[in-house]
């Protein structure tokens, strides 16, 4: 049995229910990420010009790290959906995975009941682009290029191809925000877009778009085992440096 | 008011099915672990039923472009073509092994994604160029100094062997590189982590539920 897995898994839930629980209500400061501040103004942009957000998935399904990053594309969606569902053009997701298209169609259904208008739901908003890399890339560039987009928002987890999808981005004079957990998304990311999330930013988004106390008592968690790593890092080579260990 | 029971109970099902394999990941009961395996069993299935959904809404998306003629119809059309061709060789000519079938990947997929693959390299040479352009900051001048000293230094010039180079390429590659990369990677894993949990216990719900 893996009591140490298990005793870090109680930890991280303890934490987060704990902390979620403390700081309802209580406004925590930030960094700035300049990715979250222009996604926030490109949001109020696009609507205001009558012109369509994109945001893509990647192909990383929902399994393993990759479906970390899928459900905080996901989450990201929502709050673009909430807020630009009103707008005469709607946004529009692209994936290339299966259960990812059918999770952003089941996200847009959710929000246009929320604010009562089911009727305006179109299932084609959420799309399968393609089912390998490449043929995702392929498929996602012509919404680019054709559907109006003024913000693109690439989260989840890519690779290299992700390049194909910001330069399309680049050409039809539309603006990209991008992360992944991917390190190779995350140098193309850092070449090719405006603003890019690096590191575990993109882990940060529900926070820095207010989508609950969850996501800030999540951040906490993760900073206070983050200075627990470092604490074990360092005992670790000291220990080895004198030769206890 | 009308309350929709739907939404808790699918929300409970998914909370419970996820926590049941978590923890029949880290303890090893029989009866657990057979559990965890039939999910599992379940999950394969539905994700290749999910499959089948993705290229229906493929072709419905292709089909609608190709109806109303927006741009790139043709492109759809060649797509919806390929889709049909593509079942009907695997439906009627043998299986998806078969020699047809085969004939299709090596002599029309591959190639195809071997252009793309072509294209991405002079798109990542071009998106190079234009980051310099964009941002002409010290953090891109390391990342552009990296990247070029890295890949100028991994071929074999001949008669070019400057003493210590390829020294000073495996000092940044195994201490600089490698201790970033890992120190990301941690920080990935810990939101990784943070991002299952709070879906899993429900504190987050990126679906309908």
């Amino acid at each position: 049995m893996n009591w140490l897995g298990l005793l870090f898994v109680f930890l991280f839930v303890a934490l987060l229910l704990g902390l979620g629980a403390t700081s309802r209500g209580v406004k925590r400061e930030l960094r700035e990420i300049p990715a979250f501040a222009r996604l926030a103004s490109g949001i109020g942009a696009a609507v205001e010009a009558g012109r369509r957000l994109h945001l893509s998935l990647g192909h990383g399904g929902i399994l393993g790290q990759p479906g970390a990053s899928t459900f905080m594309g996901l989450s990201i969606l929502q709050r673009i959906a909430r807020t630009a569902s009103v707008s005469d053009m709607p946004p529009i997701a692209t994936s290339g995975e299966s259960v990812q298209a059918i999770l952003s169609q089941d996200v847009f259904q959710s929000v246009y009941q929320t604010i009562g208008a089911e009727s305006q739901f179109d299932p084609n908003s959420g799309q399968l682009t393609g089912l390998s890399p490449f043929s995702f890339a392929a498929g996602a560039m012509p919404v680019v290029f054709d559907q109006q987009v003024s913000l693109n928002v690439l989260a989840g987890s890519f690779g290299s191809e992700a390049a194909l999808i910001a330069d399309a981005a680049e050409r039809a004079g539309s603006m990209t925000l991008a992360g992944s957990e991917n390190l190779t998304a995350q140098a193309v990311f850092y070449a090719s877009t405006e603003a890019p999330l690096i590191g575990e930013e993109l882990f940060a988004a529900g926070a820095y778009l207010q989508a609950g106390a969850s996501h800030n008592a999540s951040l906490m968690t993760q900073d206070i085992f983050r200075w627990l790593l470092i604490l074990v890092i360092l005992a670790g080579a000291a220990a080895r440096l004198v030769g206890v260990w | 008011m009308k309350t929709n029971l739907r939404v808790p109970f699918l929300a409970a099902i998914a909370m419970l099915s996820g926590l049941l394999v978590l923890v029949g990941y880290f303890v090893p009961l029989p009866g657990l672990s057979d559990l965890r395996g039939l999910f599992l069993d379940w999950a394969v299935v539905l994700t290749a039923v999910a499959a089948i959904v993705g290229v229906v809404n493929l072709a419905k998306v292709h089909w609608r472009k190709v109806r109303t003629g927006q741009p790139g119809s043709v492109f759809s059309l060649t797509t919806l073509a390929s889709l049909v061709l593509t079942i009907l060789v695997v439906i009627f000519l043998g299986g998806a092994t078969s020699a047809w079938s085969l004939w299709l990947f090596n002599y029309a997929l591959v190639p195809i994604e071997a252009s793309l693959l072509a294209i991405l390299s002079v798109t990542l040479i071009y998106t190079f160029a234009r980051m310099i352009n964009r941002r002409f900051t010290i953090f891109n001048l390391i990342f552009a100094g990296t990247a070029l000293f890295i890949l100028i230094t991994a071929f074999a010039w001949a008669g070019f062997d400057i003493f210590g180079l390829r020294d000073l390429r495996s000092w940044i590659m195994q201490v600089w590189a490698a201790a970033g990369a890992r120190g990301i990677l941690l920080g990935i894993a810990l939101g990784a982590i943070a991002t299952g949990l709070r879906v899993l216990i429900g504190a987050d719900r990126p679906y309908s539920g």
